[in-house]
């Protein structure tokens, strides 16, 4: 039965997840402490239009769902300055409209009855070489970008406006945090798919809450509990024949009760 | 033109004008290398605001704001409120801004009053403690100008003039200009070198003695709390007689 740890698709679908934990741990935590959860489902919903574009024109999957990402956070922005309606109205409306017409958009290439489980869900298991490495170096690029951005992204985290009154540039740092979620739906898409991928940014993350003292702790451990929900789901998906996707998220989900037995740190 | 050659930063008929309602109207401030400015005024004057406007957080409708070239502000905002999801203890808080060294974050704890509470967490510290150590963060920045946004709005009678004197003694030892904020007109006086009695305009400005003699303060504050104010600065250290001060202030709030 185990034989099954060392055949190639095993260790291609454990390296992908693994370089997906250890990003969506510190992104996670920012979508935390920002109370962003709905913005960052709302710019993985969105993913799945740049798919269907991909899918009909014949371009990467992978940048379409990025590309649509960042298109849809700068309208929110756009739409957040004329203040008639509150953000997470507008979040509401961008989320499923998005998300509806990627889901035509796909259906037109794979026809009305086509199966878009493992786009909405995630397929570890037949992840390709090819899919490893865009994990990993998008990955790579993201916590470079990450570690770029830290301490401004926690100042601005913390407090706006002290930040922009002591010389921290809000608009780069809103960019740079917005590009970070939207390569990070990108790269994770075929691992967990796009519906769950905010799981696995707030789930770790709000886990790791109770165990840190500082930020710095949160997303160490907040991308530890992320390893250990991908390994667990990955086990599952493999031995169980679960689907890849709600295997992890329910790791994770798993994990952070786990988590509710231990006294809160500061 | 010698005047704001020499400020850290300067409004110049700043004027802000919101969905018809002026909240500033043509304001002129300067504040200078170790200077305490004092902007007083009722609630709703637009103190805060033109705080924020000063920082560059809220764009004039005209005038303009002059700051030195590469000034390094430290800022105490009036509010800080933390979302309990971010771990943040103190020392960290320090640190938000501007990677500080250890030696230097236990030296501006020291100063503020609070080097026991290092590894507290900021979300649990009273109205005074947090006051404290933000006004430790904002020194460790080594500003050239301090920003204070009502800094004893939290704070208990005691507190108050222990925090007051905590300014006095980092405006001496630092050198910074500082630009202050308050509601308050009792404690405000003894120490600033300008006050600016502010409601939309600039109703009257001046050093603290002028300030309170100018019958636009009395018109603004009411005769009584004039008074108040002369009683105060000359019996600062006789507790129960400010407490009544204080209630009265309140009063007029309204």
């Amino acid at each position: 039965m185990f034989d099954i740890l060392s055949a190639p698709f095993f260790q291609r679908a454990l390296m992908a997840g693994l370089g997906v934990a250890l990003v969506a741990g510190p992104v996670g935590c920012f979508i935390v402490w920002r109370r962003m959860a709905y913005f960052g489902e709302t710019l993985a919903h969105s993913g799945l239009f740049g798919v269907g574009l991909g899918l009909l024109l014949g371009f990467s999957l992978t940048l379409g769902a990025a590309a649509t990402a960042v298109a849809v956070a700068l309208i929110l922005i756009l739409l957040k300055r004329q203040r008639a309606l509150a953000t997470d109205t507008l979040l509401g409306i961008l989320s499923h409209s998005s998300l509806a017409l990627g889901l035509i958009t796909v259906s037109l290439v794979t026809g009305a009855a086509g199966d878009h489980m493992d786009l909405l869900f995630g397929d570890i298991l037949t992840v390709s070489s090819r899919d490893v490495q865009i994990v990993w170096v998008g990955g790579a690029l993201v916590l470079f970008v990450l570690a770029f951005l830290w301490r401004d992204l926690i100042a601005v985290s913390v407090h706006e406006e002290l930040a922009e009154a002591e010389g921290v540039n809000v608009q780069r740092v809103e960019l740079g945090f917005i590009l970070l979620i939207a390569l990070m739906t990108a790269i994770s898409m075929k691992i967990i798919g796009l519906l769950l991928i905010t799981a696995l940014l707030v789930i770790p993350a709000a886990a790791a809450r109770r165990l840190s003292g500082t930020p710095e702790r949160m997303a160490v451990i907040s991308a530890g509990v992320a390893v250990l929900a991908v390994v667990m789901g990955l086990a599952a998906s493999a031995f169980a024949n679960v689907i890849s996707g709600p295997a992890i998220v329910l790791s994770a989900g798993l994990l952070f009760v786990l988590t509710l037995v231990v006294p809160q740190r500061i | 033109m010698l005047k704001v050659q020499n400020a850290l930063l300067s409004a110049r008929e700043a004027t802000l004008v919101i969905a018809g309602r002026t909240i500033l109207d043509r304001v002129n401030l300067d504040v200078r290398p170790g200077e305490i400015v004092t902007v007083i005024g009722p609630n709703g004057a637009g103190k805060s605001t033109l705080v924020r406007c000063m920082l560059g957080l809220q764009p004039l409708t005209s005038g303009q704001i002059v700051r030195r070239d590469k000034l390094r502000i430290g800022y105490v905002p009036q509010r800080f409120p933390l979302t309990p999801n971010v771990p943040l203890d103190v020392r960290r808080l320090l640190s938000l801004t501007l990677k500080a060294a250890e030696p230097d974050i236990d030296d501006a704890l020291q100063e503020t009053g609070i080097p026991h509470l290092k590894d507290a967490s900021v979300a649990r510290l009273s109205g005074g403690e947090l006051q404290r150590a933000l006004l430790a963060r904002a020194l460790l920045r080594k500003p050239e100008l301090l920003v204070l946004d009502e800094p004893v709005q939290a704070v208990d009678f005691m507190g108050e003039a222990r925090m007051y004197e905590l300014i006095s003694n980092v405006r001496r030892r630092h050198g910074c200009g500082i630009l202050m904020v308050s509601h308050d007109l009792h404690m405000v006086m003894a120490e600033s070198d300008h006050v600016v009695c502010l409601n939309g305009h600039v109703c009257c400005e001046g050093g603290p003695g002028s300030v309170q003699q100018d019958p636009e303060f009395a018109k603004l504050f009411g005769p009584a709390a004039a008074r108040m104010i002369a009683a105060y600065t000359h019996h600062h250290d006789h507790d129960h007689e400010s407490h009544d001060h204080h209630d009265h202030h309140h009063d007029h709030k309204h």
